[in-house]
């Protein structure tokens, strides 16, 4: 038993990848809590999505593609969160402008070179497998900064994902919450993308929040499990993919929407025990 | 003491006036109450105090001082409406807790006077043998009960309620009364809007007859003997809550 579950270990690789699988599930899980919360499904896909620009702007100044996934994702989430209140439109169709309009630039971009010669797939769909070791180390980083920040925040970002009208009359800065918010989020999508890819980020994002969010009415334990089960799926599903085979980003994905549906089917039984 | 300094007061919406040179200054240890037909600018009078609407003319000082730019915690504010969401993982317990929030430093937990605070709020407006229940399991009443009890654990030096008493039975009217008047003899100052003209007199110190321009102020025996009040509460009777703005000016 204990040989099968070592097994992958033996190589470094693997070592790497279970290290960024356990991080990003964990971090992207947990500020998944207020994105469930604060109706924002759609901003990993979205910003996601947007700072596929920042990669080709990147590819062609011949700088790293994660500083420019990185810069484009910042502007992008300052941007929804400006045309959200300059515009007076919800957040969700601040995204959607923003998002498409980013993405498009992108491929406006890339269709204007004369080939495609770019490895712009792998930062497209992920490949955990080929995290490279300075890699692991800027995901811990960005993760810490993250971490750090959702912790100082915590207080004011719970009042305002319940109640934003009175937590601004009683003097916290709702705005500013807002955009700090959606600068997390835009670093913590960066992070994510080239562990599970693009596609897969607004699942890991939202997912493991909506599986808690079926299991439990608090908020704290929102928060603890929706983390747990972050990590969980997210190492567990890196197993799976060794053993079975398969895609690593995707394995993870199924494995926490099968928690989800577990849950929702199974939530009377569950709720009195949390 | 001024708590809150209101001078010329004017509030447009897009091209619609909502608020027009209003004045009025409230002292600590006061209630003021605010009435006025649907429409008369009483919710937004309150949102620019509370910071929530920038003035398009005119000032409004609390203590001094800009709304914005007040000590996190000084101003508490309940809305007429909630608009929350009532399936968010809350329970009674923790909606009122949050009115510790603004004052608490990062990281920080609870002190013994958090909790004594809280639990204080709680038993003020009988909700003590509710605070497990969620939040999407309590009446109408019992809502409004828990975010009064938020904005007094706030510990506030301002309190704003917007028609507290609209939707709640008899016994939680007369239990907001006692608090608010215990509340104020300890010095708060307290701006609500009602449309509760009857109990005037047992509610506030001072009263006031709103329609985007205030149309009288003073003692509420005063006030509720001029001919303002007179035409509101005509009007209020026959129209109800439906009282259009026509009506409103005919009545001024």
């Amino acid at each position: 038993m204990s040989d099968l579950l070592l097994a992958p270990f033996q190589y470094e690789y693997m070592q790497r990848a279970f290290l960024a699988a356990l991080v990003v599930g964990t971090l992207c899980s947990t500020i998944g809590t207020y994105v469930v919360l604060r109706k924002l499904s759609f901003i990993g896909d979205g910003i996601a999505h947007a700072s596929f620009a920042g990669i080709v702007v990147a590819y062609l100044r011949g700088i790293d593609y994660y500083l420019g996934a990185a810069v484009v994702a910042v502007i992008t989430a300052l941007g929804i969160g400006y045309v959200n209140r300059r515009g007076k439109v919800s957040l969700d169709t601040a995204i959607g402008v923003l998002f498409t309009g980013a993405f498009a630039f992108g491929v406006f971009l890339m269709s204007r070179l004369p080939s495609y010669a770019v490895d712009l797939q792998g930062f497209l769909f992920g490949n955990i497998l080929a995290i490279s070791r300075s890699d692991v180390w800027l995901v811990l980083a960005l993760s810490a900064i993250v971490a750090i920040s959702l912790a100082l925040l915590y207080r004011q970002l719970l009042y305002t994902s319940f109640d934003p009208v009175v937590a601004e009359a009683s003097g916290i800065n709702a705005g500013f919450v807002e955009y700090a918010l959606l600068v997390l989020l835009a670093l913590t999508i960066i992070v994510s993308l080239e562990a599970v890819g693009i596609v897969l980020v607004a699942a890991l994002l939202v997912t493991p929040a909506a599986t808690a969010y079926q299991l439990t009415r608090s908020f704290t334990r929102m928060l603890a499990l929706s983390a747990a089960i972050g990590a969980l799926c997210a190492v567990g599903g890196l197993y799976l993919s060794y053993y079975l085979h398969a895609a690593s980003g995707a394995t993870i994905v199924l494995l926490v929407t099968g928690a989800f549906f577990t849950a929702m089917l199974s939530k009377r039984r569950w709720r009195s025990a949390l | 003491m001024i708590a809150v300094d209101v001078r010329d007061l004017t509030v447009r919406y897009e091209r619609v006036l909502a608020l027009d040179t209003v004045s009025f200054t409230l002292d600590t240890a006061q209630a003021l109450g605010i009435v006025g037909p649907n429409g008369s600018g009483k919710s937004t009078l309150l949102k620019t105090i509370a910071g929530l609407v920038p003035p398009t003319s005119g000032s409004v000082d609390v203590f001094g001082t800009r709304p914005r730019g007040l000590a996190p915690g000084t101003i508490a504010y309940v809305p007429q409406i909630e608009a929350v969401d009532w399936n968010f993982p809350a329970s009674v317990y923790d909606v009122v807790a949050m009115g510790r929030f603004p004052r608490m430093r990062p990281l920080s937990r609870f002190t013994k006077h958090d909790r004594e605070t809280i639990d204080r709020a709680l038993d003020a407006l009988r909700l003590g043998d509710l605070r497990t229940r969620h939040i999407s399991q309590l009446s109408g009443g019992q809502q409004q009960r828990a975010f009064v009890a938020r904005a007094i654990a706030q510990e506030p030096r301002l309190l704003l309620l917007d028609e507290p008493t609209t939707g709640v039975d008899a016994a939680t009217e007369d239990a907001l009364c006692v608090i608010v008047r215990s509340l104020v003899r300890d010095g708060l100052p307290v701006l609500m809007s009602t449309h509760d003209l009857d109990r005037a007199s047992d509610w506030f110190d001072r009263l006031m007859v709103l329609d985007r321009r205030v149309l009288a102020e003073g003692l509420p025996a005063e006030v509720l003997d001029s001919g303002a009040y007179a035409g509101i509460r005509e009007h209020t009777h026959v129209h109800g809550h439906q009282r259009t703005e026509a009506h409103a000016l005919d009545a001024s």
